[in-house]
């Protein structure tokens, strides 16, 4: 065993990049849910995302573009989950079951020509001295620009839902639409909103994957972190701030098992392989005691 | 059609699918089934299966009909298409991953006039189950021999999938071949306990070169290994199960192609002619099924030739990559000076090979 060959500055720089594409997506979900609606789509937005991030970026030359592309991608994707739950009053979780069924389909019939194409890949941003500073200086200055914007994203939806009148607007519909409604706010038109950031949130999270982790496009690529998102909201009990610490500690300790693997260490890889998941939700069940909105998945009628 | 005959039909096809019988006239395209345990559009294991499946319908046009089922987890969803399948009037079924072992063999209990194939697996349970493999080791020993002169950090990573003979067979593939060449390497494993997932095994070949590897192998199905070589700069890797030429010429430097295209034409034509038996087929580089890929020029030219004479050596049958002597982990004898190890015994491979560090999980 030789535990020095872990760099744990390198290490955490890179926990951040494998927690990145979950955060992203789970702050979408996050406001979804919040605003009472289930979508159990995420993993068909976010590797329709990834496609879509991916051919834009290939084709325009710009990763930036191409992260444009991806949430773009995962918001048109969820439009569909909006019209078919909330006006046709569909069943959310049916719904977004088969958005997943759909999303896989429909990235791997657009992504075909792409499979083995080079994109152009987001470099860390350069702060100057500061990214030269020891341990702060890789870990906090030297990420790229996605890292950080995910970062800002939670504090942005931490903000609004705490402090502003929309904010609050949103959760009151979670919590009660029939409430909501008879005060007079457009239930549909919140929902409507907030799925189309999910959607947008969690194509980011996919155009992460392919654009700057992996970073190519293979058909089902996402393989199962949109589960892991989903899981995780639940877990953070709603709560943006929680989401960073579930999101961290499961890209964390996937990244850390899969270092002490290579340093040898005498653990059982099948204890190891289990210990993101183990890690994850031990902690976050010991700090929950939120629970889910009221309203959370019933579909709402104004005729209610 | 009068209606009482269209139901006396409809029920007699109803019974005759209940009992397995196959509905196939005689004229009727024969029916062959894919179950895989990825995409199509993997660029590896699957993508070669499917390479396979394509070269059928190219071989015998409308004479079969092939369908196939991709991304089918192994488990219980593996035995639900697969009956599915059968139920469908499919005559042969190619399942082609190793934790597809039970399910074939429960389906084939319950369809005996339907043939199935299993790749990697040895359970025979039923005379209508057929199992088929290729001799992956024989293109690691190769591999093995080019990452050990290569490396120049002496460690060389390998991305492991799951515990089973076959993954441990490459392993000890590899490390021998490049323990031969230079006594100093060491071979780092990493066990991602998945068969195709691009971030995962991106985290592992990048946990692994922040480590000191500077050569990666690996035994998962996606190019993602290969892309974060690509990204690191000064890395090595090889195109497994595809060719992976988009990762040419560096980091991909050569690749193990499995061909499937032969066995599976092969089969097919021996339905259609009647002849098709239950057989337990291994087929290597002498059969065409296991290839190695172009050996770019990032690959000294010295090497490159001693690569190849292994290859020639090993398609003539004049060379067997576990030749003794060889010593288990532990230091016992596992084939003495000259021996050549069996089928049998690399089929049930459960130990490293001396010199290897790290324990195989159970």
């Amino acid at each position: 065993m030789d535990l020095s060959a872990i760099n744990p500055v390198v290490l955490v720089a890179s926990l951040m990049v494998a927690a990145t594409p979950i955060l992203l997506a789970a702050v979408g979900e996050l406001v979804v849910e919040r605003a009472g609606v289930l979508n159990l789509g995420v993993e068909g937005m976010m590797i329709t995302g990834a496609v879509c991030g991916f051919i834009v970026a290939v084709t325009t030359g710009s990763p930036l573009l191409g992260f444009v592309g991806a949430a773009l991608g995962g918001a048109l994707l969820s439009v569909l989950f909006g019209v078919l739950t909330q006006f046709l009053l569909s069943n959310q979780v049916a719904t977004g079951l088969a958005l997943t069924l759909f999303g896989l389909g429909l990235s791997a019939l657009l992504g075909q020509g792409y499979v083995g194409v080079k994109s152009p890949t987001l470099s860390p941003v350069d702060l100057g001295p500061l990214s030269d500073l020891p341990v702060v200086g890789p870990i906090l200055f030297a990420q790229d620009i996605i890292v950080y914007a995910s970062l800002l994203l939670v504090a942005g939806v931490w903000a609004f839902l705490k402090f502003s009148r929309f904010g609050l607007i949103l959760r009151a519909v979670g919590e009660n639409h029939d409430a909501a409604h008879a005060l007079g706010y457009h239930v549909i038109r919140v929902r409507m909103l907030a799925i189309m950031f999910g959607g947008a949130c969690a194509g980011l999270g996919g155009g992460y994957l392919s654009l700057v982790r992996v970073p190519q496009w293979t058909e089902g690529m996402t393989a199962g972190a949109g589960w892991i998102a989903l899981a995780i909201v639940v877990f953070a009990s709603w709560r943006p701030w929680r989401l960073v610490l579930g999101a961290y500690l499961f890209g964390g300790v996937a990244v850390l098992q899969l270092n002490l693997q290579a340093a040898g260490i005498k653990v059982p890889v099948e204890i190891l392989s289990m210990s993101p998941y183990l890690a994850t939700i031990l902690v976050l069940v010991i700090i929950s005691v939120g629970r889910a909105p009221g309203s959370l998945g019933k579909p709402f009628h104004a005729s209610g | 059609m009068k209606r009482r005959t269209l139901l006396a039909t409809s029920a007699g096809a109803a019974m005759a699918a209940a009992m397995g019988v196959p509905l196939r006239a005689q004229d009727d395209p024969l029916t062959v089934g894919f179950v895989y345990v990825g995409p199509v559009g993997d660029g590896g294991w699957t993508y070669q299966h499917e390479q396979g499946r394509l070269a059928v319908e190219a071989e015998f046009g409308d004479r079969v009909t092939t369908i196939f089922q991709e991304s089918v987890p192994e488990g219980a969803d593996a035995e639900r298409v697969m009956t599915q399948m059968a139920l469908n009037g499919a005559d042969l079924i190619f399942a082609t991953s190793f934790g597809y072992m039970e399910g074939v063999n429960n389906v084939a209990a319950r369809f005996p006039d339907v043939r199935f194939e299993h790749a990697t697996g040895y359970r025979r349970d039923h005379p209508n189950v057929t199992t088929y493999n290729s001799r992956f080791y024989e293109g690691r020993a190769v591999i093995g021999h080019i990452a050990g002169k290569m490396t120049q950090t002496n460690k060389i990573g390998y991305i492991a999938s799951y515990p089973i003979p076959e993954v441990i067979m490459g392993i000890n593939s590899t490390y021998l071949h490049a323990k031969a060449v230079n006594p100093d390497v060491e071979l780092v494993v990493i066990w991602v306990y998945t068969w195709f997932d691009p971030a995962k095994e991106a985290d592992a070949a990048k946990a692994m070169i922040e480590q000191g590897v500077d050569v990666i192998t690996q035994h998962t199905d996606s190019t993602a290994p290969l892309a974060a070589a690509s990204e690191a700069g000064g890395v090595i890797g090889f195109g497994q199960a595809s060719d992976m030429a988009a990762f040419k010429p560096a980091p991909r430097v050569a690749s193990i192609i499995d061909d499937w295209s032969p066995y599976y034409v092969k089969r097919v034509q021996q339905m259609l002619d009647g002849s098709y038996e239950q057989t337990d087929s291994w087929g290597g580089m002498p059969e065409g099924e296991v290839v190695i890929g172009e050996i770019t020029e990032a690959v000294p030219a010295e090497v490159k030739a001693e690569a190849e004479a292994m290859i020639a050596a090993i398609t003539a049958g004049e060379y067997h990559p576990f030749t003794g002597p060889i010593n288990k982990q532990d230091g016992s004898v596992f084939l003495a000076e000259g021996e050549v190890a069996t089928d049998a015994q690399l089929l049930t491979m459960d130990f490293y090979v001396e010199g290897m560090t790290g324990d195989i999980p159970s």
